[in-house]
C-alpha cells in the first residue's frame, strides 16, 4: 500500500513538472482589455479577434505555441496597472498587449518597455508615443489616435462643410480626437466641447448644439456612450438639421444595431469595413461570424491583425521572443503579414501607414451596416512621425 | 436665445425626475430600514434589459413596460428574502460590501445571459419627435413624457404616504422603528413591500431610459452615484427631500454643463478652459453637497428621529 503510495505522488509531480516543461515551450501573451463598463464590447471583439487567429493555427501563432493571458481592466488605469505588474513579474509575460482605452495605455506601455518586453498596441496608441516617447518595442497595429480623426477631419472638409461643432470625452484619446479633426478639417469650429469619460445624458451638450447653428457635428465617443448620444440627437430632432460626420468607433456595428434606423445616411471614415474586398478579410469575416455568431466590429479586425502580426514574427525568428530581441524586432517592423484591411506598412515610429474609406450608413436584407463610398486618402500616415527619433 | 436658456431648464428638471424616480426607493431603503444598498443601479438596469427584452419579442413598448415591473419585482422579492433581510441588523460596511458583491453578481449574470453588446430599444412611434412648449421652445416629447411620469410617481407617493395607512406605518418606522414593532406591526412584512415597492420605482426608471441610452451591463453604476448625492442634499427617509435633492441636482448639473465652460472661455486662454471647464462641471454637484452638508448636515428636508 505504501509503496502505491509513493508511485501515485512521484507520477503526479513528475507528470506536473513534465507538464510545466511542455507550457515553458509557449510564449506567453497578456492581452490587458476593457471587458467590462459600456466600452466592454471593444474588449470583447479585440480579444477574440486575436484568439480567432490563434484557434486557426491550432493554439498556435507563426507556427509557436501561445498562451494568452485574458484580463478585464474596467476602464481603470489602477487596475490596468496591478493586472500588467502581476504579468510581467509573476507570470513571465513577453509580448502585452489588448488595452483599449487611453487612460489605461500611458500607465500599462512606460511598465512594460521598462521591463523589456514587447509592447503591441490593437486600438490605444496616445500622440506621445509616436513622437517624442516612441520606442523601439512598442508597436501601433490599428492607427495612431490622431488619424483616425484626422480621416473625419478630411472626410468633412472634401464634403463641402465649412463650419463645425466637435465633441470628445475629457481624457486622452478625446484631445487626441480633436486636435487630430482640427488638424484636417478646413472649415472653423464653431464649438469644441469636452464631456466626461462614461457620460450618459447628452442633453446638455445638443441644446448647445442647437443654438450654435453649426453646418455638421463630429463627436468621438466610442462604445455605450457613442449610444447615447446618437439616440438622444436623434429624439432631440437633431439629424434632420444638422449631419454628423464621424470616425469608426461612433458608428461601429454595434452601436448601428443598438440606435437603429435614425442611424442611416450618417457618414463616417474607416481604415477597415466588412466589405473590403481583399482575401484575407474574407477569411476573417466568414471566420468571426462562425466562431462567435456574431458580425466582427472593427475591433476584433484589429486584435485578428495584431495575432496576424506577432505570427509573422514568431515565424521569422522560429518562435524566439525575449531570446532573439533583435530578430523579432525586425520581423515586427517588416510587417509581412497579410493585413485585413490590404495595404499595410509601419512608419518610422512603428505606426501604421496606411489607406482610409469613407462610408455611409445603409440597411441591408433588414439589417445595418457601413457600405464603403471611396477612398479618402492612401498611404496615411500620422502627424508624430517627424518628432520621434526612430 | 430663449429656445437654448428653457431648453436647459427643462433638461435639467427632466434629469431631476429622471433622478427622483431613483432616489426615491433608495432614500425609502436607507431611511425606513436603514439599510445601504448598493445595488439600486442594478435593479435599474433589470428594469431597462426586461423592457427591451419583452419589446424584442411583444414589439410594443407599452407592453414591454407593463410586462417589466412584475419582473423586476420578482428580482427585489428574491433579493430582499435572500440577502438584504439578513443585512437589517448589521452594520453600515456589512451592507456595503454584501450589496457591492450584489452588483458584481447581477453585472456578471446580465452578461452571460445577454453578452457584453447592447440591446436594442427604440423611443415608441407616439412619444417620438419634438413638441413646441408655450410656442416658445421645441422640446423632445420622450422627455416630456418622463417629466410627466416623474410628477405622477411624486403624487402617487404622496396619497401613499399621507394618505394610507401603509403610508402612515412607513412615517412612523422611520422615526421611530422600536416603537412601531412593539405596537405589533409586521416590520419584516413591511420592510419586504418598501424594498420591492423601492426596487419597482428603479426598474421603472430605468425601463424609462432604455428608450434614451445605451441598454448595457453596469449603466446603473454612474447613477447610484449621483442618486446618493441627491438623497443626502436632499436628507435621508424623505421623499420630499428626494424630490427637491433630486431637481437640484439635475439643474445644476445641467446649467454647469451648459454654461461653465462658455463663462470660462470668457476669462481663460480656450485651450486650458475646456479642459477645465469639463472638470468643473462635472464637479458641480460635489461642490454643492459639501456646501449643503456644511450648512445644514442633516440635509434639506431631514426626518427628524426620535
Amino acid at each position: 500500500m505504501k509503496n502505491n503510495k509513493i508511485r501515485l505522488i512521484a507520477g503526479l509531480v513528475l507528470a506536473f513538472f513534465g507538464a510545466s516543461a511542455a507550457l515553458a515551450d509557449s510564449i506567453k501573451i497578456g492581452l490587458i482589455t476593457t471587458l467590462s463598463t459600456g466600452g466592454g464590447y471593444l474588449g470583447q471583439d479585440v480579444r477574440d479577434g486575436f484568439l480567432l487567429a490563434i484557434k486557426e493555427e491550432g493554439g498556435k501563432l507563426g507556427g509557436t505555441a501561445v498562451e494568452v493571458l485574458v484580463e478585464d481592466d474596467g476602464r481603470k488605469p489602477e487596475t490596468g496597472r496591478a493586472i500588467a505588474e502581476r504579468f510581467l513579474e509573476r507570470d513571465g509575460v513577453e509580448i502585452m498587449t489588448g488595452i483599449i482605452f487611453s487612460n489605461i495605455s500611458p500607465v500599462v506601455a512606460p511598465l512594460t518597455l521598462r521591463a523589456d518586453r514587447f509592447y503591441v498596441t490593437p486600438n490605444s496608441a496616445p500622440s506621445q508615443f509616436a513622437g517624442k516617447k516612441c520606442h523601439e518595442n512598442y508597436f501601433a497595429v490599428a492607427w495612431q489616435n490622431d488619424s483616425l480623426h484626422e480621416s473625419a477631419g478630411l472626410n468633412a472638409t472634401s464634403q463641402g462643410y465649412k463650419n463645425a461643432y466637435i465633441l470628445a470625452p475629457n481624457y486622452q484619446a478625446g484631445k487626441d480626437a480633436l486636435a487630430g479633426f482640427k488638424r484636417f478639417f478646413d472649415g472653423e469650429i464653431v464649438g469644441e466641447v469636452y464631456t466626461k469619460l462614461g457620460q450618459t445624458d447628452y442633453a446638455a451638450e445638443i441644446a448647445k448644439i442647437r443654438a450654435a447653428k453649426p453646418e455638421m457635428v463630429f463627436q468621438f465617443l466610442p462604445g455605450g456612450m457613442g449610444i447615447n448620444f446618437a439616440k438622444q440627437y436623434d429624439q432631440a430632432g437633431m439629424n434632420d438639421e444638422v449631419p454628423l460626420v464621424l470616425a469608426s468607433p461612433s458608428t461601429d456595428i454595434n452601436i448601428l444595431r443598438a440606435v437603429g434606423a435614425s442611424m442611416v445616411g450618417i457618414s463616417s471614415s474607416s481604415h477597415w469595413n466588412h466589405d473590403l474586398d481583399n482575401a484575407a478579410n474574407k477569411k476573417f469575416v466568414s471566420g468571426f461570424e462562425a466562431a462567435y455568431d456574431r458580425s466582427p466590429t472593427v475591433y476584433a479586425s484589429q486584435g485578428y491583425d495584431t495575432a496576424k502580426l506577432i505570427a509573422s514574427a514568431l515565424a521569422a525568428t522560429g518562435g524566439k521572443v525575449l531570446e532573439d530581441m533583435d530578430g523579432f524586432r525586425a520581423a515586427m517592423k517588416a510587417a509581412d503579414f497579410d493585413s485585413v484591411r490590404g495595404p499595410f506598412k509601419f512608419n518610422n515610429n512603428n505606426h501604421p501607414i496606411q489607406n482610409w474609406y469613407s462610408r455611409v450608413v445603409v440597411e441591408r436584407d433588414g439589417q445595418f451596416v457601413n457600405e464603403i463610398t471611396g477612398t479618402i486618402v492612401e498611404n496615411h500616415g500620422d502627424a508624430y512621425a517627424s518628432q520621434c527619433s526612430m | 436665445m430663449a429656445q437654448l436658456y428653457f431648453e436647459q431648464l427643462l433638461n435639467g428638471i427632466q434629469l431631476g425626475m429622471f433622478l427622483f424616480l431613483v432616489s426615491a426607493g433608495l432614500t425609502l431603503i436607507f431611511g425606513f430600514m436603514n439599510v445601504i444598498n448598493l445595488a439600486h443601479g442594478s435593479l435599474f438596469m433589470i428594469g431597462a434589459y426586461a423592457i427591451a427584452l419583452f419589446h424584442g419579442v411583444t414589439n410594443s413598448f407599452l407592453l414591454a413596460l407593463i410586462l417589466s415591473l412584475p419582473l423586476v419585482a420578482l428580482c427585489a422579492w428574491i433579493i430582499e428574502v435572500v440577502i438584504i433581510s439578513r443585512l437589517y441588523t448589521r452594520d453600515h460596511l456589512d451592507q456595503v460590501l454584501a450589496t457591492f458583491a450584489l452588483i458584481l453578481f447581477i453585472n456578471e449574470g446580465t452578461t452571460i445571459l445577454f453578452g457584453r453588446t447592447p440591446m436594442f430599444l427604440d423611443v415608441p412611434p407616439l412619444l417620438s419627435g419634438t413638441i413646441s412648449l408655450f410656442g416658445v421652445v421645441s422640446y423632445p416629447l420622450y422627455r416630456v413624457a418622463i417629466i410627466g411620469a416623474g410628477l405622477a410617481v411624486a403624487i402617487f407617493l404622496w396619497i401613499i404616504i399621507a394618505k394610507t395607512r401603509l403610508g402612515m406605518q412607513i412615517r412612523a418606522g422611520t422615526t421611530n422603528r422600536e416603537t412601531v414593532e412593539q405596537l405589533g406591526v409586521n416590520i419584516s412584512k413591511l420592510n419586504t413591500i418598501i424594498f420591492v415597492v423601492g426596487a419597482m420605482f428603479a426598474g421603472f426608471a430605468g425601463a424609462l431610459a432604455g428608450p434614451l441610452t445605451s441598454v448595457e451591463v453596469g449603466m446603473g453604476e454612474n447613477l447610484l452615484i449621483l442618486c446618493f448625492v441627491c438623497i443626502v442634499i436632499g436628507g435621508i427617509g424623505s421623499i420630499r427631500g428626494a424630490l427637491l435633492g433630486a431637481i437640484i441636482v439635475g439643474v445644476v448639473d445641467t446649467m454647469g454643463r451648459a454654461f461653465v465652460p462658455d463663462l470660462l472661455v470668457k476669462f481663460l486662454d480656450p485651450t486650458y478652459a475646456s479642459g477645465i471647464s469639463a472638470g468643473l462641471s462635472s464637479m458641480s454637484i460635489y461642490l454643492l453637497m459639501v456646501v449643503v452638508l456644511v450648512v445644514k448636515p442633516t440635509g434639506l428636508f431631514p426626518i427628524i428621529r426620535s
